[in-house]
């Protein structure tokens, strides 16, 4: 018997309109475990690199984590992995909800779809009974919509449905999926499925998922019940609000939004207003949420309430999560009553909330530049927020001037010329990255931003403080319990940071510390990837109830895979390895791996340098970023290594 | 019949606070299978939270008693403006709807309150519910005593209402022979 996962995949082929159900192999699971990393190993196999995203040949995969659908509290991400037509790499968004543990229940851990279908279809998996559908009466339709529609249709209340809106169907680079309260937003994964001409996945499953040690696999997942008790009750000290408590940033429950609002940058990620925040404005935003909020809700089995549901008067309800709160009002510097009105709108054609109001911010300031004008934008209103509304409904249709800004700031800026790529200025890898601007360089982010595969700077960090204490007392006080450290040393690199002086950024944590401090935050999220806990109860936090010593035991009791930290780590090399060597054989190289030129105002080139390079070495890679055969063959990947000898990646 | 001191438990539901996690669902399911916590289905859970978030919709419901046939008249109820589904707030493993049956072999489930030796201190779906949504009480009362209906006849009547008194016998005397 197989536990934790159900042990088949489904295969479905749009293009011939073909369904199979596979059996994988353990092995696999015991290798790369699920999730993220399963579904790595799928694209290495299958997906070469000169397949390109809108290919027929380019695959999406809707895999579930290995532990999702157990017992296991907050274990419910779905990873959605294809080749991202913004970035030409791999692309990895990942989303929360009920589609993953339904899926599992189905009987299936992956949903691989390839190929094209010649018209618009959906995907109806009802336990054994799967079925490609007619979609054209979906065609069009907002991603909120579709799902209320075919649950109607299918007389289904309890299926869980996945689903794309026009950005998606009309190959957006940055569409997202939508589903319940969570969307899969980066990458542009949306605009894959569009172009599989896949308008959503609707999933019923009615049953069981074993556990191979209930008794023990039980009394950890009470554990972390307990834990998230006791964090709930005392919350970090020292800490910004949304650090300080579990879960997804708990946007959705707080009115305090001084910190975003005077810190992270307004319009196209450019200005920094530092006394925006005034008793008025919290009054008149604290009023916003509360008519439009009707209830916090959580994803499956978590308590932690990240999201809520939103009806906006006159407008149809959705739901929202997260940062997407404030990325249009101060992209647009307007309000929040601005932002949830757009954000029901944007919700509905399935756009990325963090790279759709960026790239609308980066098109005005283009037109103010004179660099793009009044012919590229017939019949704009004059108002920002209507530009904003004008900008959002053309750009989903890639109608005009929308279909250039469709692509997203970097390629737009490409297309355009004359000069406006100095505007698509807060890219890593193409991707537009949160609007934030600092001033000193600080080690850890500098290679996190660098060599993240995810190409996202919100969702890398977490486990270790992103900026020193004041005092020594508080830095003890915080030392104090914190069992989720892999070695102690962790403590006293934390004890040792100080906000000014010899010990503070940019040279400490020295260059040693630094990369120990990445591995490790880096290892935690790749854990979480492939076994689909949620980052909120894991890798984004200080402190978290799942960590690097109870995650080997929850592998082993609930899937049976013998497993200990060593063995676990491993695992989480390897799989870092392989995402690594995809993007790799597809072109990555040192040079892409940088953060937005003015991300800090103060760098340090020199510095920089000799921190990629040890971190390249630390990491088993060669200067370029490339990992060695010799790292690869201790990781299991030779027949990786053999790959990028043949295509005379690395030498003989 | 006579009179006998009773301790009546009581779960409060409180669906203001549900947050549609449905991890009462999911432990109910654990907590019942053969041998406990082996595995997971909300399907076979005990307790079913009727939601719509659209609507914001979120009412944990408990199995009660099997019924062999729907109801004659339904109803409808409007609170705070919001409509309630027919059957929403309705306990009973009935034929109209597929709650509160096991899905492979449609036999009726039925909230126990997590019976067990030793006793739980809490019930399960209550133990797992951090939002506070489901609130257990206990209190003793005073009642007549009936004779309670074992969940084997419960089972065993749905199962002749399906199939018919002659078949099972058939079934059981066929299955006496293979052991
Ligand atoms: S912590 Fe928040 S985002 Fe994460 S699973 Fe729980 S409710 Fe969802
Ligand atoms: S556990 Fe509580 S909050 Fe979650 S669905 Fe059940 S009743 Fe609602
Ligand atoms: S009290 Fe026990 S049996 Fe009843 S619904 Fe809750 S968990 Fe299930």
């Amino acid at each position: 018997m197989r536990y934790a996962e159900t042990g088949y995949n489904l295969e479905i082929d749009l293009t011939r309109g073909n369904i199979e159900r596979v059996e994988t192999d353990p092995k696999e699971t015991e290798l790369y475990l699920g999730g993220l990393g399963t579904n790595a190993k799928i694209l290495w196999d299958r997906v070469p690199p000169e397949i390109e995203p809108f290919s027929p040949d380019n695959l999406l995969i809707f895999g579930t984590g290995l532990l999702c659908g157990t017992q296991a509290v907050g274990c419910n991400r779905t990873i959605v992995s294809t080749i991202s037509p913004q970035t030409q790499l791999m692309a990895f968004s990942m989303m929360g909800g009920f589609w993953a543990p339904e899926l599992k229940y189905a009987g299936y851990d992956k949903v691989i779809v390839r190929g094209k279908s010649p018209k618009l279809v959906y995907l109806w998996i009802n336990n054994d009974k799967i079925e490609i559908r007619d979609a054209a009466h979906l065609k069009g339709k907002g991603a909120v919509e579709t799902q209320e529609i075919i649950r109607k249709e299918l007389k289904e209340p309890k299926a869980q449905v996945s689903a794309i809106g026009l950005a998606g169907e009309n190959r957006v680079f940055y569409a997202s999926i939508e589903q319940g309260k969570s969307s899969a937003s980066r990458g542009g994964i949306g605009a894959v499925m569009g172009d599989k001409g896949l308008k959503a996945i609707a999933v019923r499953g009615t049953k069981d998922l074993n556990v191979a040690r209930p008794a023990e696999f039980l009394k950890l997942c009470n554990e972390v019940m307990e834990y998230i008790k006791f964090r709930e009750a005392n919350p970090i000290k020292g800490v910004i609000p949304i650090l300080a408590r579990l879960g997804s940033p708990q946007e959705m429950a707080i009115h305090d939004e001084q910190w975003h609002t005077e810190n992270f940058m307004w319009g196209n990620s450019r200005t920094r207003r530092k006394d925006f925040w005034s008793e008025d404005i919290h009054k008149a935003w604290t009023e916003t949420m509360e008519q439009v909020r009707t209830r916090l809700i959580s994803c499956y089995n978590c308590p932690m309430k990240c999201g809520a549901t939103i009806t906006v008067p006159g407008l149809p309800t959705y739901m929202m999560k997260c940062f997407s709160k404030l990325t249009y009002p101060m992209a647009a510097f307007s309000d929040l009553d601005f932002g949830f009105k757009i954000a029901q709108r944007a919700t509905e054609y399935g756009v990325d909330s963090y790279s759709t109001p960026q790239v609308m911010a980066f098109a005005l300031e283009l037109y103010e530049a004179g660099i793009l004008t009044d012919k590229d934008f017939p019949g704009m209103p004059a108002d920002t927020e209507g530009r904003f509304y004008w900008l959002l409904d053309r750009i989903v249709r890639r109608e005009g001037i929308g279909d250039v800004l469709a692509n997203g700031t970097h390629w737009a800026a490409q297309e355009i010329g004359k000069g406006a790529d100095a505007y698509a200025h807060n890219n890593i890898k193409k991707h537009e990255q949160l609007p934030l601007k600092l001033s000193m360089l600080n080690p850890i982010y500098f290679l996190m931003y660098c060599t993240g595969e995810k190409i996202n700077i919100t969702q890398i960090e977490g486990q270790f403080p992103q900026a020193p204490f004041n005092t020594r007392e508080e830095r003890e006080e915080f030392v104090d319990g914190w069992f989720q450290v892999p070695d102690e040393k962790f403590k006293q690199y934390f004890l040792d940071w100080e906000p000014r002086g010899d010990n503070s950024n940019p040279y400490y944590p020295n260059i040693e510390a630094t990369c120990e401090i990445v591995d490790w935050q880096e290892m935690m999220h790749y854990i979480d990837d492939a076994l689909g806990t949620c980052t909120g109860l894991s890798s984004f936090h200080l402190k978290p109830p799942y960590h690097i010593h109870n995650f080997p035991k929850f592998v082993s009791s609930g899937a049976g895979i013998e497993m200990d930290e060593a063995v676990l780590t491993k695992a989480a090399r390897r799989n870092r390895n392989l995402i690594r060597a995809v993007n790799i054989r597809r072109g990555m190289r040192r040079a892409d791996e940088k953060p937005p030129e003015d991300h800090w105002k103060k760098r340090f080139p020199e510095l920089e340098t000799e921190l990629l390079d040890a971190y390249y070495k630390y990491k088993g890679w060669d200067n370029q970023g490339i990992p060695t055969r010799e790292s690869l063959s201790g990781l299991d990947l030779a027949y990786v290594a053999d790959d990028l000898e043949q295509r005379g990646i690395i030498k003989k | 019949m006579s009179k006998v001191k009773k301790k009546i438990k009581t779960i409060r539901i409180d669906v203001d606070k549900c947050n549609g996690c449905r991890s009462c669902e999911m432990i109910c399911s654990s907590f019942h299978a053969n041998p406990q916590y082996s595995s997971n289905n909300p399907a076979r859970s005990r307790i079913r939270v009727i939601r719509d978030p659209h609507k914001d919709i979120y009412v944990p419901v408990y199995a009660g008693e099997y019924t062999e046939s729907e109801c004659s008249g339904r109803d409808k109820y409007t609170i705070n403006g919001k409509e309630y589904d027919e059957c929403a707030f309705c306990r009973a493993s009935c034929p109209s709807r597929s709650e509160f049956k096991e899905p492979d072999s449609g036999l009726p489930l039925k909230c126990d309150m997590c019976e067990s030796d030793p006793t739980l201190e809490k019930p399960l779906c209550v133990q797992w519910c951090l939002a506070d949504a489901l609130i257990y009480e206990e209190r003793e009362e005073e009642v007549e005593e009936d004779v309670k209906q074992e969940e084997i006849e419960v089972g065993l009547e749905s199962m002749v209402d399906k199939y018919g008194l002659q078949k099972i016998l058939d079934t059981v005397a066929r299955m006496k022979k293979k052991d």
